[in-house]
């Protein structure tokens, strides 16, 4: 439910005390789990599925890769991430076809789950994939159901079987049965058998639904459940792996804004993988399960993982490394700088990357502020200079200065603001590399704090943010004295000075709001 | 869990897991376990049948403090029936008409999903049962509101007494479709009051029942909670925190596909299934 925020959130608040500790607790860790376990009950994932995770993410949060990370709650978000995909797409895998056609597929679920929409959805899906598709309509029980079944078969333009007019009226099995030879008869080389919505616990129509699975021996048996179904699911699921043994799992409406424990639930229970989702009442609104992006759904996450992807896409290990080492050997250039903004802009645009963070609705109206054509105008003074400029700025007299303002159309004074800028961040960069604590303004980011951590402090624009963060202190220093590993991990910390560089390292962190702000500052 | 012989620590959590087992949520189940905590501590009990009472007390509590009847004074008495895809609107109507023709009133449903395959067709099969006229749209894809204006039409010329207008699903996430409804409940009211707005919440149905009950109170004005497929083995304890957030009761519960399946909602009898 959106009053308590998002899972990163709630997490970030349950680590915000760990900001004077340099370790997590076991208490710490088992408040972190209860706000997992609460995300997850709120996402309808089953009771005892949510035990065996929680007990399985506590340890995992206990272990070493939690303590040593720079961002603990980021860290712990990521293990959430990693077991719930796990469960979601462990055995993430394609419709399988009959080796002697026609391939039959048979449809199960609940009553309003979605199944004849889905039996159109797949049809038309098959049939762009080269298939010849034939639909079965063997929900003889609900109103109407065979004409809704031609209908939608008229739309996704396959035929439709339907000998009975149902309503009551017809035998199921029998239906299935003749299909089957019907199928053989005129070559088509899919059968899809749509049967009548059925509860769990209706032990009659559980055996007939048996006797059609019986009848038409299928290649796959796709339980549809409805995305919104809550802690009834695993009932269902286990009376319907019981009474049919499905061979794969469809989550319909996913449209909706329903978090869809569910699937996490079924496919924990009965260990049967979702092979596809619908998303919408179309007959194209249909695809392959993404195991990653339900995961994150689940968690309400927002869009932080593409993030992290896209942030660890833009960064060049080896780039971050070697300005890693400029910092320390005091070569950072102006080049370097501009390079490393380059890189920034490749990750597109920050106020549309910062949206894709689950906590960014209060940081609206500083991302209002912030100009990204700052960065175009930081470029063209860059670009105005000659080589020589940018490797020794100290070569900038006042002419210089004169004619790169001229070239890049800005004014003498935005050069120097530039010019005292960097030296001030490569100043205190050097300090960071080297493994110093810096107390120059500008500087960046806590990385213990997370995206909602430090927003007073922004906003406060102090200079010198009390950056006594023992954590990062520890890692810094661990860096150091495992030596030759000690630049990578100088990167993350040393380029995120920059706003940039916070993204690489053991833990891959979005760019904070803090690391922003310090960008920001540090164009202005 | 309340058979043992006193109440211990095991108690309390096998009772926090089967009100989170029965979708109750986080949330309520919380409310719920510390308001009987204190409760036992106050009279001092250790005996597992009081803690079952006061819990089936509470539950009933909870739902009584709403009023549960249906108000259909008006002629014609309008009522609208809403909710998500597939939570059995239809059936629904098909059995609260048969309801209604039971206590003798004359009925006339109005099919104005227009938009699912076949949909008017299930709504005439369900007329044809429980003995209701029914307006059809005069094409496909007509505009709902302009066949649930027509209903009205009619049972204003026929002297019918009570009008169900059927809507097609939508999520209550496609803020299109839920303008769509506001429509549909603007045109009708150009015609007569509308007596009821039905929600039909399935009790398979999660902690999205919620967002659900939410956006269509907002959109359509929910007077009424319908909760449907309580035949199953869901408990649909979700509709307890609908009902104490929206602030709108149960009216109507399903039990089953066939036409007589379709109650008025007794709390008393509903927190005895919930609670046993």
């Amino acid at each position: 439910m959106a009053t308590f925020g998002t899972l990163s959130d709630r997490l970030s608040d349950t680590f915000r005390n760990l900001r004077t500790k340099g370790r997590l607790s076991a208490s710490d860790v088992d408040g972190t789990v209860r706000e997992i376990r609460r995300a997850l009950l709120d996402a309808d994932v089953a009771l005892d599925v949510v035990k065996e995770f929680t007990g399985k993410v506590r340890e995992r949060a206990l272990g070493d890769e939690v303590n040593k990370a720079l961002n603990p709650a980021q860290q712990v978000v990521q293990i959430v991430n990693e077991e719930l995909v796990e469960i979601l797409g462990g055995q993430q895998r394609r419709l399988e076809f009959a080796k002697k056609p026609p391939t039959v597929i048979m449809l199960a679920g609940l009553q309003g789950a979605g199944k004849t929409t889905l039996a159109g959805k797949l049809a038309k899906w098959l049939k762009k994939d080269g298939h010849t598709p034939m639909l079965v309509a063997a929900d003889l029980q609900r109103p109407n159901a065979v004409t809704q079944l031609q209908v939608v078969g008229q739309q996704a333009g396959v035929e439709v079987y339907a000998p009975e007019p149902g309503n009551g009226v017809g035998n199921p099995v029998k239906v299935a049965k003749d299909a089957i030879k019907e199928a053989e008869r005129r070559q088509f080389d899919t059968v899809i058998v749509d049967t009548a919505g059925r509860l769990g616990v209706d032990a009659e129509l559980m055996k007939q639904a048996g006797d059609i699975r019986k009848a038409v021996d299928p290649d796959e048996v796709l339980f549809v459940i409805d995305a919104m179904i809550g802690q009834d699911a695993v009932a269902t699921a286990k009376a319907f792996q019981a009474g049919v043994d499905f061979t794969g799992v469809v989550l319909s409406k996913l449209d909706g804004d329903a978090r869809g424990g569910a699937a996490l639930s079924v496919a924990s229970v009965t260990g049967r993988p979702i092979i596809f989702a619908s998303t919408g009442e179309g007959l194209d609104d249909f695809e392959p399960f993404h195991p990653d992006r339900m995961a994150s759904r689940i968690l309400d996450l927002g869009d932080i993982l593409t993030l992290i992807e896209q942030a660890q896409e833009a960064f060049d290990e080896d780039e971050a490394r070697k300005v890693a080492e400029k910092f320390a050997t005091d070569t950072f250039t102006l080049d370097d700088f501009l390079g490393q903004m380059q890189q920034l802009r490749n990750m597109g645009s920050i106020k549309k990357m910062m949206g894709m963070l689950p906590g960014a609705g209060g940081m609206k109206q500083q991302l209002e502020n912030f100009d990204e054509r700052e960065i175009v105008r930081t470029e063209a003074i860059i670009q105005s200079m000659t080589k020589a400029e940018r490797v020794n700025p100290k070569l900038l007299n006042g002419s210089r200065r004169l004619r790169i303002a001229r070239g890049s159309g800005m004014t003498v004074t935005d050069v120097n603001q530039l010019v005292t800028r960097f030296e001030q961040a490569a100043k205190m960069m050097k300090t960071v590399a080297k493994g110093g604590m810096p107390n120059v303004p500008g500087m960046g980011p806590i990385p213990g704090a997370g995206f909602s951590g430090g927003r007073g402090k922004q906003q406060a624009k102090k200079k010198g943010s009390k950056s006594g963060n023992p954590a990062k202190r520890a890692a810094e220093n661990a860096a150091i004295a495992s030596g030759a590993k000690s630049t990578t991990d100088a990167a993350a910390s040393g380029g995120s000075g920059f706003g940039i560089g916070g993204a690489k390292g053991s833990a891959p962190a979005a760019p904070s709001a803090e690391e922003m702000a310090a960008l920001q500052r540090f164009m202005r | 869990m309340f058979a043992k012989k006193t109440i211990d620590d095991d108690t309390w959590d096998d009772l926090e897991d089967a009100l989170i087992s029965a979708d109750f949520g986080p949330d309520l189940t919380d409310a719920i376990v510390a308001e009987l905590r204190a409760k036992v501590a106050r009279y001092n009990t250790t005996d597992p049948a009081d803690l079952q009472r006061m819990l089936r007390e509470g539950i009933e509590e909870r739902l009584v403090r709403f009023d549960t009847t249906l108000k259909l004074s008006e002629r014609p008495a309008v009522v609208l029936v809403v909710g998500v895809n597939g939570v059995g609107k239809t059936t629904t109507i098909g059995k609260f008409a048969r309801f209604l023709r039971g206590y003798g009133r004359t009925v006339v449903v109005g099919a104005a999903d227009t938009f699912r395959a076949a949909a008017v067709e299930q709504l005439a099969t369900w007329a044809e049962r429980a003995g209701a006229e029914i307006v059809r749209p005069q094409q496909q894809g007509q505009d709902p509101a302009s066949v649930a204006f027509q209903t009205i039409e009619r049972a204003k010329a026929q002297g019918i007494e009570i009008v169900i207008i059927d809507t097609a699903g939508r999520l209550q996430t496609k803020g299109g479709l839920m303008d769509e409804l506001t429509k549909i409940r603007r045109v009708i009211e150009k015609q007569a009051t509308i007596a009821e707005v039905l929600l039909v919440l399935d009790a398979t149905t999660g902690q999205n029942g919620l967002a659900q009950a939410e956006a269509f109170v907002q959109h359509a004005g929910v007077t009424g909670l319908v909760l449907t497929k309580l035949d199953g083995s869901a408990k649909g304890g979700f509709v307890l925190s609908v009902q104490e957030r929206t602030g709108i009761p149960i009216k109507l519960v399903g039990q089953g596909e066939q036409i007589g399946d379709l109650t008025g909602f007794t709390p008393h009898v509903f927190a005895q299934q919930l609670v046993g």
